[in-house]
């Protein structure tokens, strides 16, 4: 698979920005800079190509033990967001150093990107919501205390059973997704801030991943709608 | 808010703008509109009664509402939108509301919104 650059940062909300006298809603990301805090070979005893990236600095007496003896051996203040980045090319890694900062330029504006992020927890949830289904065809004509129902989870006999992955209700959100393609709409380097243009999961506050583009790697799109008259 | 996003924000406000007019519901206004038509660029008029008002600085918009041909047209203008060129006021309103969807439901005469005499607002004031 190709090597795809990410990093780790943080969604600070949405507002909207003018670009060619159209609107354009943007998520604003705190991204970076980012820190390499780890570095994994193929020789050593971890046996394959990575670095861990940390993001965030926290303070020395919110890391336990074990943690701030790995952020020493690094020489780095301890961080709240770390995530490994494969990296299989082995020339490749000879381009990260432990320490190395990491920022935002490495994307471009307009280019493609994937965002991750946990999504916003919703608590348990009945179907309608958590599965768009419809409930009950009629609120009238007798129905009691079924309108927000699953209908009928299964046959007879044959199979005996109720499938598995039937859907039903249950605890939703507070996952990990990833929305893909969407655009870099702005870098504001100095600040270390990426506007995206659209949404991106989770939480305002929340911590993301960005990926270059699995599907549209390394392409470069119009932020704007682009109509043409 | 986050401070980032207030000044991201902050950099498409417009100092003597829409917003600092006072545009009130039920004022009666022309807006200018700059179109692109080739490398030409000239300004469409939209005139009708503003009917909405949402605020929330660089973010504020008005809704507009007029009778085309017999039909009616609202649009919704970002006030900070770099393709407003001005707007001007034609004929300031009194309601008594914050937002006038009930001119929806009204045509003709029935439609018309009172106008509203500054006199009256400062006699108000002393």
């Amino acid at each position: 698979m190709a090597f795809r650059m990410m990093m780790l940062g943080k969604k600070l909300g949405m507002t909207q920005i003018f670009v060619e006298g159209e609107r354009i809603p943007v998520t604003v990301l705190e991204l970076g800079p980012n820190t390499v805090v780890q570095k994994k070979t193929k020789d050593s005893k971890d046996g394959y190509n990575s670095v861990q990236l940390g993001f965030g600095d926290k303070d020395h007496k919110k890391a336990n033990k074990a943690m701030a003896g790995h952020f020493k051996r690094a020489d780095q203040k301890p961080k709240w967001v770390l995530k490994e980045l494969r990296i299989d090319d082995d020339a490749k890694i000879n381009d990260f150093q432990v320490g190395q900062e990491i920022k935002a330029d490495i994307f471009k504006e307009g280019e493609f990107i994937d965002v991750a992020g946990i999504t916003k927890g919703k608590g348990y949830q009945g179907v309608m919501r958590r599965h768009h289904m419809k409930g009950a065809k009629n609120a009238t004509h007798g129905t009691h205390e079924y309108r927000r129902h699953i209908g009928s989870i299964g046959c007879r006999t044959t199979p005996g059973e109720v499938h598995k992955g039937k859907r039903m209700a249950g605890h939703m959100g507070a996952v990990r997704r990833t929305t893909q393609n969407v655009r870099v709409a702005k870098i504001m380097l100095d600040k270390n801030v990426l506007l995206v243009r659209g949404s991106v999961p989770g939480p305002i506050n929340g911590y993301v991943m960005v990926f270059q583009a699995r599907k549209k790697l390394g392409k470069i799109g119009k932020v704007t709608r682009s109509v043409e008259t | 808010m986050n401070k980032v996003i207030e000044e991201i924000e902050s950099q498409y406000m417009r100092k003597v703008g829409p917003e600092s007019q006072g545009l009130r519901v039920g004022d009666t206004v022309r807006v200018f509109v700059k179109i692109k038509e080739g490398d030409k660029e000239r300004d469409q008029v939209f005139e009708g009664i503003i009917i909405g008002q949402k605020r929330g600085g660089a973010r504020a918009t008005i809704t507009v509402r007029k009778i085309s041909h017999g039909v009616g047209v609202e649009r919704i203008f970002p006030l900070h939108s770099p393709s407003i060129d001005k707007i001007e006021v034609k004929a300031a309103g009194q309601v008594r509301r914050a937002k006038l969807n009930y001119l929806r439901g009204l045509a003709g005469k029935a439609a018309r919104v009172k106008e509203r005499s500054d006199d009256r607002v400062t006699k108000k004031g002393e």
